[in-house]
């Protein structure tokens, strides 16, 4: 392989082609790279915000073992160019042989798939990554791979019907054929050393430890963090801000990292959803399938916990499940490494306790125990991909039938994450019994007076997490009975 | 002599077309014409073209308040901006300023005044999007403000109106209603509804040689694209070409809400003399272009122990923003759509167009017949829940009859009407009763979740209810090798319309589909056309392509008779062959031998559509060539504590006539049913009180995603059973009519929110029926039932 040119620059493979950036605004999306700089106009721009899926492409990435290819389907609108080193850029273009179309855009059209035929590209790369994944997938993996792809012609059922045709008998595709060489391509730019680039005054800089991190951030305070990405693009292609400093987290090893001990799982901030997402649904189930409707798989593939921690917002839904678990976070800045409580972190909107050239290193999230109950509830208008209009988390442990411990933690109450300390007071050390609920539900009017917006009213917002008190109550009472629309089959 | 052109005249040829599948087409289940296109990323949408030399991005400055009078208007530092070539202001528009389709009210560029939040003030044409887009930010506006109409109660008190009120009668209601056994009334709150067409408003203007216009636009009516350019460059019509390939979906939002940015693109291309593009970003898309009309409609009705209406009074009110664009005809159509599928005997149907200092609301599928129906399927509940009845019962009980009780308020007879056998069929097969008695028993025994089910009907006037715009053309050429290019004035949003059309030239001479190339609607290929609109492209264009198609093949006939001196009869054409008494040749050799002997081998087609009349003065006539008809049942789910729902099971029975293509009619149908539910639950729009759409982006405006579709969805055409007005191979239209069958969605979530009260009071439900509105008509009929315990 050449390498001719500067050995920080960005290095991927287009297809099966080598391209080196160096010389490129940081600021740049990939849906823009491909279709103003390539020339490639079969990826769409629906939205600009992620949240229509038109643009959906797909990386081929390497596992942490460097064994093997992932493919992971992502909003080419909401990511930076940066984020593509050293992984391989798949295209709508690139699936058809020749003449031949692959098989899962043969199924498409096949099941009547396309009508105005704009949303149909996105479609095929979700349905390309998750038949690279699992190859007779059922009817619950597809809704789950195609939730962030929005159709407005067909209904769905003929798209369903197409991603649902088994691939297990279809011909290699050109990505199998190819699938070594790839393979060795990859390995060979992530030996490269970090990748860093300017284009006029806007720096990136994707360092690959953490010691370069606290480096930079110590000699650039002012530089921003790109993780994930799926909020900070928005800045962008929407309010029209350039990032002039671009510091992405996506290379740094140490905050890759999967781990667990006999009492928590530790969790590399940078780590996106879909790699966590496993470990922490085996151990809480509610908080699995709670993660399933946070954004869309193309977002999961790209967001981070610790992006969604940083940012703050006062509806992210994953701080109230995780204040209420009792997670903890470490914060380093330079040399200096401090653990704190998750539920300290956040002072007020959009404020944390997070220094100037500090950055979240790891989540720590305590195992289940017996004794232990974890209720999980996330309230929105659609099912797919809505922010919460309330998020609702509940732990609770009881002993001899007597609340001998409670954290009650809400999404979208307030401005920011928040427990509900007067509610959790009205519970702890009483029985659970409709009488300590309705104390508690009173209560919970004390805790929080929220706000009327575009999701929900500040009444329903009040009035249904007092109801999902009595909800969590009910199923507590009775674990057989069916209380769930989401759920209910 | 050198071959005409090289076809292959062995008998191979004609052997291989005997046995391949896929002749002529009509009424088999043929891909979109552009499926492999849209699955490969090939298919090119206006976005997608290549930039042309010293191509501009336009932008415009937007109005930051409801209704007032700009004061001063500094564009300085718009003017200096990074990347700016030109700016403009309606001062430089050269022609007409006024773009309203049918009434004036539409300025270009703001006249000095501002009507609604997002109205475009001034137009910027910069070197790139990003910085056309950021240079708009800089203008410095001073306005003068005045007060704003921003609801429709507000508009009501004020008479302020963007058209008069009109009526509808038949019979004398009032008096109907006062001596009926028994009376209610009611009102409802009717959402509107944001398009969200996936490739959002976007044109480009290219300039001529000849100081014309060559458009690019994602148009659903190039031709008033065409005229609209015209005008305000203040040049003659044959000088603008408008070119519309494909649209990246439609649903009503791109027939007159194409054109502003056409004629924006159009203006600075003239001033530039560059080409300049706008592609509208989807929050500018969302706040800056028209929606589906919100309705404000009530009723007094007066009715019988079994439930039978005897005489009503509906009054809807359409929020139709701050200019008249086509609300006259979308409020006529909400009016006419009042009755749906029902008799209402003595009636009084009152609509009026209220003027709000909003968007401009538009044309959306369905143009108002959906929101005219809302108030009478609530009838239907209301009814129902009062008289202690299945509300499929008084839906029945009420429907039209097939020799009397059959004429509409606006005195159209109700012909051919099959609606009792087509619910009857449809009740059996969703296996209604059998599910109604389950639900019964599943709401005895949960308190939490509560099912619901509903069985609502659908019948939908076909034809443009301005009867001028029933018209159509179509332009057939047949090539030397028996290829066929096929244009017509319909233009394809995703409904398969030039697939149709294609089929039914391939059917006329009996060659195979992909015979048929279409290409881009054209206002240079065929002139004057319509809107494709009110679900009438298959009808209009269909027979204007087969009229042209017809022409050719009749020349192609005589000149058979004269060259091989035949009969008529002896000719036939079939799988791809001409048969000329005992000789055959296939369809290129015999065109070519056509050719030779001097036949002309294109020829334009125009349709236009029978016995339909309607007179406005008194409210009389047949504004519909014929009714589309159709139900569906909905099973819903809903939780009593947080108002989340979910359907279930979707049964759906629809009637297309003589279906031209089943795999198109099923798609627009399910298509069609997961907009109509998701309009009237998930998509809310929402105002703040200074006037400004909040709901301005798909992470607050949510259209259905793929988990909303029911996992039980069961779609089916009525068995053949043609048309019986003579429309295309006896075809019925199915863009719009599917639209309203997600109604019956919104009447299960009522019908699983009585049964919270054991199903004694109807639920009032306003739409969009989010889990907020759902959970708060759970506590209203909580309410309701701890009352009346009380008093009892």
């Amino acid at each position: 392989m050449s390498l001719s040119m500067s050995p920080s620059a960005v290095r991927f493979l287009l297809n099966n082609d080598v391209v080196v950036l160096e010389n490129i605004d940081p600021n740049l999306t990939v849906l823009q790279y491909l279709r103003d700089e390539r020339f490639k106009s079969g990826t769409k721009e629906g939205c600009a915000s992620g949240d229509c899926g038109a643009c959906t492409v797909v990386l081929a990435e390497l596992s942490e073992d460097n064994q093997a290819l992932n493919y992971k389907s992502i909003n080419a609108c909401i990511s930076f160019v940066g984020c593509l080193h050293s992984k391989q850029l798949i295209t709508v273009e690139h699936l058809k042989q020749g003449a031949k179309l692959h098989h899962v855009q043969q199924a498409m059209v096949d099941n009547h798939g396309s009508q105005c035929g704009f949303c149909t590209p996105g479609f095929v790369m979700s349905s390309f990554a998750l038949h690279k994944q699992n190859n007779t997938p059922d009817r619950a993996q597809v809704l789950e791979a195609l939730a962030g792809n929005l159709c407005r012609c067909t209904g769905y059922r003929s798209i369903i019907d197409a991603a649902l045709t088994s691939s297990q008998h279809a011909e290699a595709d050109s990505f199998e054929q190819h699938y070594q060489r790839t393979l060795q391509q990859l390995i060979d730019f992530k030996s490269l050393p970090s990748a860093q680039f300017s284009h006029a005054e806007h720096h990136y800089f994707a360092p690959k430890t953490v010691t370069e991190l606290a480096d930079k951030l110590l000699a650039s305070p002012n530089a921003t963090l790109l993780a994930g990405g799926t909020d900070l693009a928005l800045s962008v292609t929407q309010n029209l801000a350039t990032i002039a400093d671009l510091v992405y987290l996506g290379d740094v090893a140490e905050l890759h990292t999967l781990a667990e001990n006999d009492h928590e799982f530790i969790i590399g901030s940078a780590v996106p959803y879909s790699n966590f997402t496993p470990m922490l649904d085996n151990e809480y189930h509610e908080l699995g399938e709670m993660i399933e409707r946070i954004g869309s798989r193309q977002i999961r593939n790209h967001g981070t916990l610790g992006g969604n921690i940083g940012n703050a917002s006062p509806i992210g839904d994953m701080p109230p499940a995780l204040i209420a678990l009792g997670a903890e976070i470490s914060l380093q800045r330079g040399d200096v490494e401090r653990r704190i409580a998750l539920e300290d972190f956040f002072i007020s909107y959009k404020k944390t306790v997070l220094k100037d050239a500090e950055f979240i290193k790891h989540i720590y999230i305590p195992k289940a125990k017996e004794s232990q109950m974890f209720k999980l509830y996330k309230i929105s208008k659609r099912i797919d991909d809505d922010i919460s209009a309330v998020l609702a988390a509940f732990f609770l442990e009881i002993k001899d039938n007597i609340i001998t411990e409670v954290r009650i933690a809400f999404g979208g109450m307030a401005e920011i994450p928040m427990r509900a300390k007067q509610c959790e007071a009205a519970l702890l050390n009483n029985q659970l019994c409709s009488d300590s609920i309705a104390a508690a539900q009173f209560a919970l009017a004390q805790d929080f007076q929220p706000m009327s917006d575009v999701r929900a009213s500040d009444k329903y917002r009040m009035k249904v997490a007092q109801n999902l008190l009595q909800k969590c109550y009910l199923e507590l009472q009775n674990k057989t009975i069916e209380t769930r629309v989401v759920n209910y089959a | 002599m050198r071959n005409l052109i090289d076809t292959d005249h062995s008998n191979q040829t004609i052997n291989k077309a005997v046995s391949t599948v896929g002749l002529g087409g009509v009424g088999r289940s043929k891909k979109h014409e552009s499926a492999d296109k849209h699955v490969s990323g090939e298919a090119l949408y206006i976005d997608d073209r290549p930039s042309l030399r010293g191509q501009l991005h336009a932008a415009v400055g937007q109005s930051t308040i409801a209704h007032g009078i700009i004061k001063h208007l500094d564009l300085s530092a718009v003017k200096t901006a990074e990347g700016v070539v030109a700016v403009i202001t309606v001062d430089d528009v050269p022609g007409h300023t006024d773009i309203g389709p049918v009434f004036p009210g539409d300025p270009v560029l703001a006249l000095g005044k501002v009507e609604y939040i997002g109205q475009p003030i001034f137009a910027v044409a910069a070197t790139s999007y990003d910085l056309a887009r950021k240079a708009v930010k800089l203008a410095k506006i001073a306005y003068q403000e005045l007060d704003a109409v921003l609801s429709v109660k507000d508009a009501l008190a004020k008479q302020s109106f963007v058209r008069p009120p009109f009526t509808m009668r038949r019979g004398d209601s009032a008096t109907a209603i006062a001596q009926a056994e028994h009376q209610l009334s009611g009102e409802i709150s009717v959402g509107g509804q944001e398009h969200f067409y996936l490739e959002g408003q976007v044109s480009t203007a290219e300039p001529t040689e000849d100081g014309g216009m060559t458009i690019f636009s994602s148009s659903q009516h190039p031709s008033e694209v065409q005229k609209l350019v015209a005008e305000v460059l203040d040049i003659p019509l044959n000088k603008v070409i408008v070119d519309t390939r494909r649209m990246g979906g439609g649903f009503g939002g791109k027939e007159t809400q194409a054109a502003p940015w056409a004629c924006i693109a159009a203006l600075l291309s003239n001033v530039t003399k560059q080409p300049v593009k706008y592609k509208l970003s989807r929050t500018d898309d969302m706040c800056m272009t028209g929606k589906r009309h919100p309705f404000e409609n009530n009723y007094q009705v007066g009715f019988d122990s079994n439930g039978q209406i005897k005489g009503i009074n509906i009054e809807v009110n359409g929020n139709c923003g701050y200019s008249p664009d086509l609300s006259d005809a979308i409020v006529d159509r909400a009016m006419f759509h009042s009755d749906n599928a029902y008799f209402l005997d003595q009636a009084t149907v009152t609509g009026n167009r209220c003027k709000l200092n909003t968007v401009s609301h538009t044309a959306y599928r369905g143009f108002g017949g959906p929101q005219g129906m809302m108030t009478i399927e609530m009838v239907m509940d209301d009814i129902a829940r009062y008289l202690g009845k299945d509300p499929l019962a008084v839906r029945k009980i009420n429907l039209y009859g097939t020799n009397e009780r059959n004429v509409t308020h606006y005195h159209q007879t109700v012909e051919h009407n099959k609606m009792a056998e087509l619910i009857s069929s449809l009740e059996a097969s969703s296996d209604y009763q059998a599910r109604r008695a389950k639900i019964t028993r599943f709401n005895n025994e949960n308190t939490l979740l509560k099912k619901g089910l509903a069985l609502t009907p659908v019948k939908f006037g076909i034809s443009f209810t301005v009867q001028h715009l029933n018209q159509a053309g179509a332009l057939v050429h047949v090539y030397t090798d028996g290829t066929i290019h096929l244009n017509h004035g319909g233009t394809e949003m995703g409904q398969g319309l030039y697939t149709k059309v294609a089929q039914i030239v391939a059917e006329e001479f009996q060659v195979d589909v992909d015979t048929v190339g279409v290409s881009a609607t054209r206002t240079d290929k065929v002139p004057n056309t319509s809107p494709t609109a009110a679900s009438s492209g298959t009808d209009l264009n269909g027979k204007a392509a087969q009229a042209a198609a017809q022409t050719v093949k009749a020349r192609l006939i005589a000149f058979a008779c004269e060259k091989y001196q035949v009969d008529e009869s002896a000719v036939k054409f079939s799988h791809n062959q001409v048969v000329v008494g005992s000789e055959k040749f296939s369809f290129a050799e015999f065109v070519q031998q056509a050719y030779m002997g001097r036949v002309s081998l294109s020829s334009t087609g125009f349709y236009k559509t029978p016995k339909i009349h309607f007179d406005r003065e008194t409210g009389k006539g047949r504004p519909f060539f014929y009714y589309s008809t159709g139900a569906a049942v909905s099973e819903v789910l809903i939780d009593t504590l947080t108002g989340e729902y979910k359907l279930l099971r979707a049964d759906i029975l629809h009637d297309v006539g003589h279906s031209l293509n089943p795999a198109i009619d099923i798609g627009q149908i399910e298509g069609a049913f997961i907009q109509g539910m998701g309009w009237l639950t998930t998509e809310e729009l929402m105002w703040n009180e200074q006037g400004r759409l909040l709901s301005n982006n798909p992470a607050t405006y949510k259209i259905p995603a793929i988990s909303d579709t029911p996992s039980d969805f069961r779609v089916n055409l009525v068995p053949d059973d043609p048309n019986r007005e003579h429309t295309i191979y006896n075809s019925k239209a199915v863009g719009e009519p599917p639209f309203m069958l997600g109604i019956s969605v919104w009447s299960a979530l009522k019908d699983a929110i009585a049964s919270v009260a054991d199903y004694q009071f109807s639920p009032a439900l306003d739409t969009p029926a989010t889990p907020e509105r759902v959970l708060w008509a759970v506590e209203a009929m909580k309410e309701k039932a701890t009352k009346k315990k009380a008093t009892a």
